[in-house]
């Protein structure tokens, strides 16, 4: 097997060596009872180009080469090659966590370059080396909140991604919390008039998305006065991370917890992806996850280590802020590199892009008969939400002939906005597709009227 | 090293020393040798209430977090804020760094902890 | 002194200073090119008003190939598997192979959004059907869910699932007990499960103590969180006692699945009276810990906690008129426990441990597990007449020591780790588990040569020696790095956690 290093007479030469008659005498410990005689019932061995040729066909029965205005959480934006030309080095790929800081300054310099970028970009003091996603990342915050204000109301507006809810739901549950849900308003974004009413001393946080689910920027200033009158902590969740090249970043808020996918991750059927918490300095001691810091060596030289781990898991046991261990350092890695290669400028211009994109698609798309943008008077960013006469679902089984996948139903969450969808155009989306798809949504909407 | 005989020990390593109704609270210099370097004091707020015997707070050093029994019960009157920035001062005196000063309930539970010999040989024992 | 042995590890490199990217940023260079806005412009102000950005402030501003540089210079500053072993118990640092990078880079599986219709997704729905149902036989178990990042998460999926069943049963309980060698991240889980957890003792032969679980085990526990092997790498011989114990009161055996890498093809937590579990694919199935994650932790169970399952479920449809099922996602599950993250779970990872396991084939896979199990006993037994070895049962894939004889000159397990990498080694697992104070934890895993395990022992043993000899070569380790021991204790004390530009000096 051409992944263990052994020969034959090693193998027996090392038995002898350790006074071991067979190899199975190594396991005597395993009761006979429990012994596997069979062969496990996985694929026989196969050879490279066999497991090559697996994936291939399993690539091909996959959407390739349609135009997708699909967005709802997870964004096809371009990947700049070098990305993974670095991250694919063996000394980033297959290092370790860096517990053993001489050897891993690489990873530690990274990480400390990522958590720079994620205070700029998100205006926050502090950033951690990542969490598993966007959806536990609002989960983990919410939970933060609470040990800070020593709390248990937890408000979540409802244009926060449902699939996030689902998951504060879950952690929610064994922790004696319980999240309840704020309306959104004819604008599409939270209700201020509810919000005002809802917040009270017993409550911990109030947790946004801002762009939220419907594309739309939330007044987070506005939210923010609400919220800390009654000494309760703002948490704002980003989705789509590209957002923050072009729309201001939530400033106010005590927490932002990041989804950082759109920095350079491929979408891959949902993941890995990359979360990360970033928070005001005062919170720094309920901070899950681990924080790289830097420091200097016996020389006096800089240099950078994982600190502050009496918060996790590994000293704090069942006290620990989080269970967490391993994170998304990879992940991170890449979006440090998305980033870098953006920079200053690129940053803004891409988002510009997106802007543009989505501002000409949102146009072109509610010019069609029966066709309306929801939410129109409100800050939009790449994603808006569009009503058409016909059944988003219908539509796009018809879009889908002609090799475009168009925008997410609302129904299943938000069954009160009728025939709505959620569309969304990044820069990979030419204007060639755009006008492809208003003309074959043009052309459904005609010939439901000649059919009515 | 002389553990003052003016103060009162706890087999947690806490001393007290209760000149009258407040008494200041600290840990020994067994406890900040086996601790290391210390880079954080977790203590409550002004006003809080101690009760003896329960955990009040945490001292914090790089790999090692140890919590803080309380040596009596009564109310915390000031926390040192001096080892919010200069925890170290714990390790270069212990006897001398006082965690909290704390409004005293009941006099009779200090005389109940250990004088400085008692927990000098109880120290000696548990490092044997 | 003199190196008894084989020492051709190389012992240092060069290296460059290297700032950070802020410091080497200056306005207007450009690694990026966007192509022709080919839709009208807009300007963010107008659009956006009040919601639109300012600058953006220190982000950086390099070129491409400072870029390249940049990066390439950190990563020369990384140990690596690729450049040698990593003996670090419990953590399986095992080969990743490229042709898993290779296929999970494939178009239609790294572009596959998770939204897309289903139809269109049968390719990737197919790789997790087929990887769940190895992992079953794999595990013995009946029903699995892909959904948990990593080991702790899945550990949190798999209490989840234990309450989710017992308050069916109309009792939630309120106990996990935890044995004291047990991983942080185990009580950490429990804790946030709302479990008050219970500790149990493990015996001199660093098993867990039988007869007081007898006594602690009552209705009000709802598991045992068991890793088997123990972290002393001993299997609980004892299981079937263990799993009845529990299974008599109405509790559920929950096995940590980090130490798979002992058991795979060998024997089967399901088999031996496991009923829920979570394996690493990050440790035993091979995907790269890439700096510290991203991991995959999938939590295995018997068939009682199936109804309980993260929505979506991966099933097959209905035959269509071919006779062929189409692949689906089934949210109808009025029972689950809920989601416990957004869409299917890290299927990047999915990608490559399946196509590790295609490499591996049944056979594979025991000779990987047997080779594992070898390579571990062969440096017990070449390092046990050095250093002390606190529990004297047979082990599996990890052995440890404790540095017993070492303190005696003043010399620590946290000494010899760091001087270990002078020889070229990344440490072992020091400190860890609690139950053997000054442990050294040592896993070579299945992937390192009889020559790398040699080169390995002349180094260990050659410590041993200057922990006798010289001990202020050890107290002062690593001698050999571009770096020398960091100062910790001021990280913590003050830390910085961001680059500001004010206060750097390079």
């Amino acid at each position: 097997m051409r992944y263990l290093p052994k020969s034959p007479g090693e193998r027996i030469a090392m038995l002898q060596d350790i006074g071991a008659g067979s190899i199975d005498d190594l396991f005597s410990t395993i009761p006979q009872e429990y012994r596997l005689e069979r062969d496990l019932v996985v694929p026989r061995q196969m050879a490279e180009s066999e497991i090559v040729e697996y994936f291939r066909q399993a690539s091909a029965n996959c959407a390739i080469g349609y135009a997708s205005f699909l967005g709802a959480g997870a964004y096809r934006h371009y990947r700049p090659v070098i990305i993974d030309s670095l991250v694919q080095r063996g000394e980033f790929l297959t290092s370790y966590t860096p517990y053993q800081a001489e050897i891993t300054q690489g990873t530690l310099q990274a990480i400390f370059e990522f958590q720079t970028m994620i205070c700029e970009l998100t205006g926050m003091d502090i950033a951690n080396a990542s969490m598993y996603e966007g959806s536990t990342g609002a989960a983990e915050s919410v939970t933060m909140a609470v040990r800070i204000t020593d709390r248990t109301g937890v408000f979540v507006a409802r244009t926060v991604h449902p699939e996030y809810r689902e998951v504060m739901r879950t952690y929610a549950q064994h922790q004696g919390l319980e999240a309840q849900t704020l309306p959104f308003g004819d604008d599409g974004r939270l209700d201020l008039a509810v919000l005002e009413q809802s917040v009270t001393e017993e409550t911990a946080c109030v947790l946004v998305q801002s762009p939220n689910f419907f594309g739309v920027i939330e007044d987070i200033p506005a939210i923010a006065e609400i919220v800390h009158r009654k000494g309760a902590l703002l948490i704002v969740s980003i989705a789509e991370a590209v957002s923050l090249g072009v729309v201001r970043p939530p400033v106010e808020a005590d927490i932002v917890s990041l989804e950082a996918q759109s920095f350079g991750v491929a979408l891959s059927f949902g993941g890995p992806y990359c979360g990360v918490i970033a928070a005001k300095e005062k919170y720094l001691r309920q901070m899950p996850g681990r924080l790289v810091g830097e420091t200097v060596d016996t020389e006096g030289r800089r240099g950078f280590v994982l600190t502050l781990s009496t918060r996790e898991q590994h000293i704090r046991r069942e006290k620990a802020t989080s269970n967490i261990c391993t994170n998304q350092a990879l992940v991170a890695l890449m979006a440090t590199i998305f980033l870098t290669v953006y920079g200053k400028q690129g940053i803004r211009e891409l988002a510009t892009h997106n802007l543009a994109k989505a501002n000409y698609a949102a146009r072109q798309l509610s010019s069609i008969g029966g066709a309306r943008l929801l939410f129109d008077g409100s800050p939009r960013f790449n994603e808006f939400v569009l009503e058409t006469s016909e059944s988003p679902d219908q539509l796009n089984a018809q879009l889908l002939k002609q090799k475009v996948i168009g925008g997410r139903p609302r129904s299943r969450w938000y069954p009160e906005l009728g025939h709505a969808s959620l569309w969304c155009t990044t820069e990979l989306n030419t204007r060639e597709q755009i006008d492809h798809v208003v003309s074959l949504l043009q052309h459904e909407s005609e010939e439901a009227l000649t059919r009515a | 090293m002389a553990y003052p005989a003016t103060y009162r020990y706890t087999k947690e390593h806490e001393w007290i020393e209760a000149g009258g109704k407040i008494g200041k609270v600290g840990i020994t210099d067994y406890a900040q040798n086996t601790l290391g370097d210390i880079v954080f004091v977790d203590l409550p707020k002004v006003g809080s209430s101690l009760e003896k015997g329960k955990v009040f707070g945490s001292v914090e050093s790089v790999k090692a977090v140890s919590d803080l029994y309380s040596p009596i019960t009564g109310t915390v009157t000031e926390v040192n804020e001096e080892l919010a920035t200069a925890p170290e001062k714990i390790n270069t005196d212990a006897h001398g760094a006082w965690l909290l000063k704390v409004e005293i309930a009941d006099p009779k539970e200090v005389d109940g902890l250990l004088s400085a010999a008692d927990y000098e040989k109880f120290v000696k024992e548990e490092t044997h | 002194m003199a190196f008894e042995g084989n020492r051709r590890k190389v012992s240092s490199h060069l290296s460059q200073n290297e700032s950070l990217v802020f410091e080497k940023s200056s306005p207007g260079k450009k690694a990026y090119k966007m192509p022709p806005l080919d839709v009208p412009d807009v300007d963010p102000e107008t659009l956006l008003g009040e919601a639109a950005r300012g600058d953006l402030g220190l982000m950086p501003e390099l070129s491409e190939i400072e870029i390249i540089r940049h990066f390439t210079r950190l990563s020369t500053w990384n140990y690596a598997i690729d450049l040698g072993m990593y003996p670090l118990g419990s953590c399986t640092m095992k080969y990743n192979p490229r042709v898993n990078e290779f296929v999970s880079r494939l178009e239609g599986i790294a572009e596959a959004h998770p939204y897309q219709p289903e139809s269109l997704s049968q390719g990737a729905l197919a790789i997790i059907h087929l990887l769940k149902s190895c992992l079953l036989d794999i595990t013995g178990m009946d029903t699995i869910t892909l959904q948990p990042a990593a080991g702790a998460h899945g550990e949190f999926t798999g209490i989840l699932l234990t309450r989710a069943y017992h308050q069916s049963k109309g009792n939630p309980r309120r106990k996990v007990i935890i044995p004291d060698s047990a991983h942080g991240t185990n009580p950490a889980t429990a804790a946030i499960c709302g479990y008050q957890v219970e500790n149990l003792r493990s015996n001199s032969l660093g098993m867990v103590d039988v007869a007081q679980l007898e006594q602690i085990v009552t209705d009000d526990t709802a598991a045992l969180m068991l890793t088997n092997p123990s972290t002393i790498g001993v299997f609980e011989s004892e299981i079937h006692k263990i799993a009845d114990i529990l299974h008599a009161k109405g509790a559920l055996l929950y096995m940590d699945g980090a130490n798979m890498n002992a058991l795979v093809g060998k024997t089967r937590p399901g088999d031996f009276g496991v009923d829920v579990m979570h394996l690493n694919l990050h440790k035993t199935f091979s995907t790269p810990h890439g700096g510290g994650g991203p991991g995959s932790g999938p939590v295995a169970a018997k068939k009682i906690l199936e109804p309980f399952l993260p929505t979506p479920v991966v099933v097959e449809g209905p035959p269509d008129q071919d006779g062929r099922r189409m692949l689906r996602l089934d949210y109808d599950r009025p029972q689950s426990v809920g989601r416990v993250r957004m869409f299917y779970g890290n299927f990047g990872m999915f990608v490559r441990a399946l196509a590790y396991i295609m490499a591996n084939g049944p056979d594979g896979l025991r000779q990987t597990t047997e080779d594992a199990v070898l390579n571990a006993n062969y440096i017990r037994k070449n390092l046990e007449d050095v250093y002390e070895l606190p529990y004297r049962t047979p082990t599996l894939h990890e052995v440890v020591f404790s540095d017993r004889r070492q303190t005696q000159k003043g010399v620590k397990t946290g000494d010899i780790a760091k001087r270990l990498i002078d020889y070229g080694f990344h440490p072992y697992t020091t400190s860890f588990p609690l139950i053997v104070p000054g442990a050294l934890m040592i896993e070579p895993t299945e992937s390192e040569s009889k020559e790398e395990l040699d080169l390995f022992i002349d180094a260990m043993r050659q410590i041993a020696r200057e922990a006798e000899e010289n001990p202020e070569l050890v107290l002062n380790a690593p001698h050999a790095t571009r770096i020398s021991r960091l100062d910790e204790v001021m990280a913590a004390r003050k830390p910085v956690l961001r680059y500001t530009p004010a206060a750097e000096k390079v």
